[in-house]
């Protein structure tokens, strides 16, 4: 008789029950609507991405179906730190693997945010160093090693939470921008954010979106995904957790296999809402089985010796 | 199981010439348009509408098709929905959905109560499903007489198998006061199988809890701040629901959960709270 295989995995100190995870950036701040994503299934959240200051995001249209995927421009949208300690108080989230995202232009709106939130029960810090699509903040700070360190090595001075840096695919050389996190003190690295994308329609002759270009997420990004997780995983010894596209259990096993140590999953909801966090969990614990795991920990990086 | 088909439909705006437009009352007009998918709608289902070069907003499906068009019912209160406002027949705008939970009909004697532009939603509901209603009671109720909406609609879908009952804030026509009043002391005295409503937040909730104390059924229809319109970007949550994908048609059970929230605060673009007053 096979054992159920053990699903619980601990990065850097950041327990989860499982290694799924909702992505940032989607569904929004309401505690109450990130709990039932856990109760949905997931291993933990990530909240939107959280600024210094109220950001009402981009005009609509923001998102956009494509082929294998969508494009959105939302533009940071998020209440602003102290709005969002307000909401955080309204909850108990003490049992609550919530990470929180967030982001800004400088390092010294890092340290606000953080010193911020470290006195709450939130249990850890993603850094958005990859927003495609909002000038002065994002990728635009994550394209520069330097910042990348700088920041990580700010936010890691004021907290002692597990901070992981999210990178973007819009960059020269990734690895590159995944050592200066990982030298600046990161706790782990998420890979990857979306690819600058841009759809017209062709009857108005205009673009779509408001913002004119976005980021594509989606199945359609996916082995692009693979291979900067299987990239940074070989060059940096902390944890990386996978991003992009992961849609079926399938996805997440290749993620796993390509070094991440969980998977965050975000488009996937528009298609199959929460319950694809049973199914994609349901498919990992099969798979583990078959295969003679006793843990997912067992296949993390099994692809690297080929 | 989402695969890539080459040819899935793909849900992006669908560009649209406007048919026609009617004025409903000197500041709400109806706006038809062709599209199959929306004509094929259910009561209380939305569209995401784009309005090329302003906006892209949610907006309920209200009336039945009109030789195959579809159609939607909207008054200017902003930039998005000022540019609907004023297409004219032969602009083109942009459409996709149908989105959103529909209206459940139900047999029996029902109380239809809308407010404003919340009477949108609950007309197409009438139309669609009057063949199971023994008994309808229809609240229309309006901030003045001139706003008042569908009243001949009502009447004519009605045929003698219920009534209409007018409400005005001002007392211009009907009774005087909110549609929540007359809702409320009908709701204390007769027996309904079901509460269908739509319209501001307060009366709506005043609705829901006089429905509550007496245990009958309700569903209503919430609006909040939409993106996506299909469960994704969270902009439209109300506690632990998402407007767009659980709503925007809620039930009993849900509007109990969601309590806290409900009439009290919306949330803006940017996620802060808003309080509802």
């Amino acid at each position: 008789m096979s054992s159920i295989p053990d699903l619980s995995v601990e990065i850097s100190g950041f327990k989860m029950k499982n290694p799924t995870m909702l992505a940032a950036g989607i569904l929004g701040v309401s505690i109450p609507l990130l709990r039932r994503v856990l109760e949905a299934g997931a291993g933990g959240v990530v909240t939107k991405s959280i600024g210094v200051g109220q950001r009402k995001g981009y005009e609509t249209p923001n998102i956009v179906e494509v082929s294998c995927g969508y494009v959105n421009a939302v533009g940071l949208s998020n209440p602003g730190i102290d709005e969002f300690l307000e909401e955080l108080q309204k909850s108990d989230i003490s049992d609550m693997p919530i990470i929180v995202s967030i982001f800004g232009k400088s390092e010294m709106e890092f340290f606000e945010l953080v010193s911020k939130l470290d006195k709450t029960d939130v249990k850890g810090f993603e850094l958005n160093l990859s927003c495609p699509h909002v000038s002065g903040v994002g990728a635009e700070i994550g394209s520069d090693p330097n910042m990348v360190y700088k920041i990580t090595k700010e936010v890691k001075r004021c907290s002692k939470k597990p901070i992981f840096v999210k990178i973007s695919p819009n960059v020269t050389d990734h690895i590159e921008i995944a050592r200066a996190a990982e030298d600046g003190g990161a706790d782990g690295i998420v890979a990857i954010n979306t690819l600058r994308a841009m759809v017209i329609d062709i009857e108005t002759g205009r673009p779509i979106l408001s913002n004119r270009v976005g980021g594509l997420s989606g199945p359609a990004i996916k082995p692009v995904a693979v291979r900067y997780v299987y990239d940074i995983s070989r060059n940096v010894k902390i944890p990386v957790i996978g991003c992009g596209g992961i849609n079926h259990w399938e996805d997440a096993i290749e993620f796993m296999l390509a070094g991440a140590s969980a998977v965050q999953i975000g488009t996937a909801i528009a298609y199959k809402g929460l319950n694809v966090f049973n199914e994609i969990l349901y498919g990992i614990s099969e798979y583990l089985k078959r295969k003679g795991h006793h843990s997912v920990k067992e296949i993390v990086g099994l692809s690297h010796k080929f | 199981m989402f695969r890539y088909q080459a040819d899935k439909p793909i849900d992006r705006p669908r560009i649209v010439s406007v048919k026609a437009v009617e004025d409903e009352s000197p500041i709400v007009r109806t706006i038809y348009f062709d599209d199959e998918k929306c004509s094929e709608a259910l009561p209380g289902q939305f569209i995401m509408v784009w309005i090329p070069g302003v906006k892209e907003l949610p907006i309920s499906l209200s009336l039945p098709s009109k030789k195959g068009n579809s159609a939607i019912t909207v008054k200017p209160i902003g930039p998005g929905t000022n540019a609907l406002y004023n297409v004219k027949p032969g602009d083109k705008i942009g459409v996709r959905g149908p989105y959103g939970t529909p209206f459940q009909p139900t047999n029996g004697k029902v109380l239809i109560v809308g407010g404003g532009t919340g009477l949108a939603p609950l007309s197409l509901l009438c139309y669609k499903y009057i063949s199971y209603y023994t008994h309808i009671t229809v609240i229309v109720g309006a901030r003045t007489s001139n706003q008042l909406l569908f009243i001949d609609k009502f009447q004519d879908i009605l045929k003698g198998k219920g009534r209409i009952i007018v409400t005005t804030d001002d007392g211009s026509k009907g009774y005087r006061g909110f549609a929540s009043e007359v809702a409320e002391k009908l709701i204390k005295t007769e027996d309904f199988d079901m509460v269908y409503t739509c319209g501001p937040e307060l009366m709506m909730k005043a609705i829901f809890k006089a429905s509550e104390e007496r245990g009958v059924a309700i569903q209503a229809s919430l609006e909040r701040v939409m993106r996506c319109g299909f469960g994704i970007c969270g902009s439209c949550c109300i506690d632990r629901y998402l407007v767009c994908k659980d709503g925007p048609v809620f039930n009993t059970h849900q509007l109990r959960i969601m309590q806290d929230e409900l009439g009290v605060y919306s949330r803006d673009y940017s996620g802060r709270r808003v309080n509802i007053h």
